[in-house]
């Protein structure tokens, strides 16, 4: 570069000067617009987080109470036969009265009645047959009961059925919400906390519907899972990582893992239904299966966690095991993977979090059919949380909307505890070298 | 059953391992043995369990088929003479009440009481072979643990035997990997060769009419033409192009400003964030979408269409009022938001991986942040950040639950995203979740879909894994 290139030392009051201002004005204005892009970005992202989990919230809390009501009945021996318990019909006996207590008489054809017993679960009648059944000398007595409100009838205590929606578009007549709103004057109507929901399996009706089941059938899934994946993945992580040579095959199981990472989870139900289900024969809808199924999912996940804990100890901690004498297994089960365990464990908890979450392999398993009650075993049909979260959602019950909101939720609350976990252990043990 | 079994063989174990431990001890008495004595338990051990533990997996997987085949050898005439699917039902009910269970089925006449003398037969046949596979078990067990014992020496170099055999351990481990590969695909393709026997590949992939439902009898496949898949395809690619519209622009400007812009201390807040969302199930997602996001935007848009009926746009006013909860935006929308940190996390590495001097060098020529981002960082890094698109993408078409509860299921050649269209992973779901015989067309056609599915997804990653690998050596 020669002197007669550069410019005069003391430029002049260049005329461009206010070009360049204007100029360097708009591409500061560029700047801040595409700051503002990105932070809009990222607001909305938290913005949906935001509406999702405030709208299941708002959906959902209600589920966590309900309402139950406490009358007394006449166990009348003429509709009782003492020889047949089993045999009278509760429900009616319960609605004739409450209908008899609120001065209404019945219909010939009983549409009254029925009407009353539409406001009580299925669950009154049945208490009531349980407990003449265990002790005949009931009959003839004038017993309490406590028994949890008709599914419609809670929704009205909870304000989600209005009078001001027409008649027909409700599922409760005006005659109904008179009866409700004279049972709730004479207070036999309480409210509470709703632990049914925790400590019943699924059920038709929606006030006897739980949790229960599906959580024990999450959790049994999750062990067989847990069982296999963890060891397969550790161990097939620690071979690829410490032990195999860099050759043609462990280059295709490398490729392998990856691919199998990406794999529509989908994909995995059709091969648990092809191998598990119509070729081995093990019990359809069975937690066994389950987990089998999300075993295999979760298994390259877990390798590929284990993998990069795996790398991050130093090799200096190898070389001075093999010097002291070990030998190459010894300096990794007793020194490497010992070192690599917080971030194994880790990535295994997030993996199984990641699991319990998973839904359509389960589905096409036969997880989808309806499971009362409580599983009882590998074995037996069992549900699991999100499945019941699926199966809820399709439910024509306006009760059911509420405890999808709710079960997503529990889903939730143990997915975050999971979360914890691993974070806390990623903090607490955690080395960087 | 199983629980006793299992202790049994941990005490055996056990006691080998203690067996092998002694006699290491008492035959190294004043001598420097090779390996430690552990190491002589732990082979003896090997070699008493792993030979009893073969031969009960062996009888747990085959004893079922064979006890079956046992049975249908002698199967008496007169069930013989049933049709093929009633004589299933009866062996079924067969091993049902052999094992003490109730008949699923009402048998009549003679059935009836050849049920009751064939399950006897069954329970007979069942039982013998328990208890062979017992003693064949045990047998197994003893003749592994004396050669064992047998070869306990000073000189015996125990402990390389046993590495070999965890070296080996952990190889099976990793072919796993490899098993579950060939597992999925030998499932799906054996399946659909079975579906592809009735319904021609080209009329599967090109035909236009999909109605699996009305094809239930047999003899209707191939002749309603109700196996085209093509209206599935279009209806998948809508919603996966609606999710990348949402997730892309949004995915890449956070994970420009997080790698960019973002302090430590934003960074430390905004990722979690990020990640909460990346964590939540995606049957969430479809609830989300079924229950709060599809009738809010069908109010919106039949709200829009109640101002523009009657008007001039009156015919686009009369159709936004029918629109309803299922369209493909909806489910395309909600995708959308689950794929955001998953464009962002993967974006947000690639741009953090260009070099340093890259940006320094911009910003000694005098450029700005956004004119470096745009300039020089965004092109650097463009391979890179297709590649993740990519596997957002795969992502997109392989996601299920979310198009299952917010998508629909009729099959339209549309590209309207108000629309309700339906995708490969719905009709998976929806023919495999009926009540369904297994041999049907129906049930085979969702094998089909899934064989598409897969290969389709597997493309795309393998495309997207040599993009970012490329780009990753390029500056490493």
């Amino acid at each position: 570069m020669t002197d007669a290139a550069l410019p005069p030392a003391v430029a002049p009051a260049r005329p461009a000067t206010a070009a360049i201002q204007k100029r360097l004005k708009a591409r500061y204005a560029r700047e801040k617009r595409f700051r503002a892009y990105g932070l809009i970005a990222i607001g909305i992202a938290v913005l949906f987080l935001a509406v999702l989990l405030g709208s299941i919230v708002k959906q959902g809390y209600s589920a966590f109470y309900t309402h139950a009501v406490t009358a007394e009945v006449y166990l009348d021996p003429a509709v009782i036969d003492a020889s047949n318990p089993g045999g009278a019909n509760y429900d009616q006996l319960i609605a004739s009265q409450q209908l008899a207590e609120l001065g209404v008489a019945d219909d010939e054809r009983g549409t009254r009645s029925t009407a009353m017993r539409a406001l009580f679960s299925p669950d009154a009648g049945f208490g009531l047959r349980e407990r003449v059944i265990e002790d005949p000398s009931l009959i003839g007595q004038t017993i309490e009961f406590t028994a949890p409100i008709g599914d419609d009838a809670d929704l009205y205590f909870k304000d989600d059925i209005s009078r001001d929606t027409p008649q027909a578009q409700r599922r409760l007549s005006d005659e109904q919400l008179a009866w409700l709103d004279r049972m709730e004057q004479s207070g036999a109507v309480t409210s509470g906390f709703n632990s049914d929901f925790f400590t019943r399996g699924d059920s038709t009706q929606p006030e006897l519907a739980g949790v229960l089941g599906a959580v024990i059938g999450s959790a049994l899934m999750l062990l067989v899972t847990g069982l296999l994946a963890i060891p397969i993945g550790v161990g097939a992580a620690v071979y690829l990582e410490e032990f195999a040579r860099k050759n043609r095959i462990t280059a295709f199981i490398e490729v392998n893992i990856n691919n199998l990472a990406a794999v529509p989870s989908i994909v995995y139900g059709l091969l648990g239904l092809a191998v598990f289900i119509n070729w081995m024969h093990l019990p359809r809808a069975s937690p066994l299966v389950g987990g089998l199924v999300l075993a295999l999912m979760s298994l390259p996940t877990i390798i590929i966690a284990t993998r990069s804990a795996l790398k991050a100890v130093p090799p200096s901690i190898r070389e001075a095991a093999l010097a002291m004498g070990a030998s190459r297994t010894q300096s990794v089960f007793h020194h490497v993977l010992p070192l690599a365990m917080p971030g194994v464990m880790t990535g295994a908890i997030l993996a199984m979090a990641h699991a319990l979450g998973e839904t359509a392999p389960l589905l096409l398993i036969g997880m989808v059919s309806f499971t009362p009650g409580i599983p009882e075993g590998l074995t037996s049909p069992s549900g699991a949380l999100p499945v019941l979260v699926y199966i809820w959602e399709n439910a024509s019950e306006r009760a059911f909307h509420e405890r999808t909101a709710a079960a997503i939720l529990v889903l939730l609350a143990f997915m975050i505890v999971m979360n914890l976990v691993a974070i806390v252990l990623r903090r607490r043990f955690e080395r960087r070298w | 059953m199983i629980l006793l079994v299992l202790i049994l063989l941990i005490g055996f174990s056990a006691a080998a391992y203690w067996a092998g431990r002694r006699l290491a001890r008492r035959r190294a008495a004043g001598t420097r043995a090779h390996s430690s004595l552990g190491y002589h338990g732990a082979y003896v051990l090997l070699w008493a369990a792993i030979p009893a533990l073969v031969v009960l997996i062996l009888m747990a997987v085959f004893s079922t088929g064979i006890q079956y085949q046992l049975l249908l050898a002698d199967a008496p005439e007169a069930i013989r003479a049933l049709d093929p699917m009633r004589q299933g039902a009866f062996w079924y009910d067969v091993l049902t009440v052999a094992d003490g269970g109730t008949p699923q089925q009402i048998w009549a006449g003679p059935q009836a009481e050849l049920l009751q003398s064939e399950a006897q037969r069954a329970a007979r046949i069942g039982g013998l072979m328990t208890l062979g596979g017992a003693v064949a078990a045990v047998l197994a067990g003893l003749i592994g643990l004396g050669l064992a014992l047998r070869r306990v020496a000073p000189q015996f170099r125990a402990r390389n035997r046993v590495e070999g055999w965890i070296a080996a351990f952990l190889f099976v481990c990793s072919a796993i990997a490899i098993l579950t590969t060939l597992g999925i695909i030998a499932s799906l393709l054996f399946e659909s060769l079975r579906f592809f026997q009735s319904v021609s590949p080209l009329e599967f992939l090109f035909g236009t009419q999909w109605s699996p439902q009305i094809a239930i009898r047999a003899d209707q496949v191939g002749q309603t033409g109700g196996f085209g898949a093509a209206p599935l395809f279009v209806g998948t690619f809508l919603i996966m192009m609606i999710a990348m519209l949402v997730a892309g622009p949004i995915g890449l400007f956070s994970a420009i400003y997080l790698s960019e812009y973002a302090g430590p201390r934003q960074r430390a807040i905004i990722k979690p964030v990020l990640e909460i969302l990346a964590g939540v199930p995606t049957v969430v997602y479809g609830f989300f979408a079924a229950l709060t996001v599809g009738p809010a935007l069908r109010g919106f848009f039949n709200g829009v269409g109640a101002q523009l009926a009657g008007g001039p746009l009156d015919s686009l006013g009369q159709y936004l009022m029918l629109v309803q909860n299922q369209m493909a935006l909806v489910a395309g929308g909600v995708m959308g938001i689950m794929l955001i940190p998953f464009v962002s996390s993967l974006s947000d590495d690639i741009i953090n991986a260009v070099p340093q001097s890259l940006r320094d060098g911009s910003y000694a020529m005098g450029a700005t942040k956004s004119e470096t981002v745009k300039r020089v960082l965004l092109p650097a890094a463009l391979p890179g950040i297709a590649g993740a698109f990519l596997l957002a993408v795969s992502r997109a078409i392989g996601e299920t639950m979310i198009v299952t509860m917010a998508a629909g299921l009729a099959a339209r050649m549309t590209l309207n995203p108000l629309d309700t269209v339906t995708t490969v992973t719905v009709q998976i779901v929806t023919l495999l979740t009926g009540d369904q015989e297994f041999n049907s067309p129906k049930t085979l056609a969702a094998f089909g879909l899934g064989l598409t599915l897969f290969i389709v997804t597997l493309g795309l990653n393998i495309i997207a894994q040599q993009i970012v690998q490329r780009y990753r050596e390029q500056y490493d």
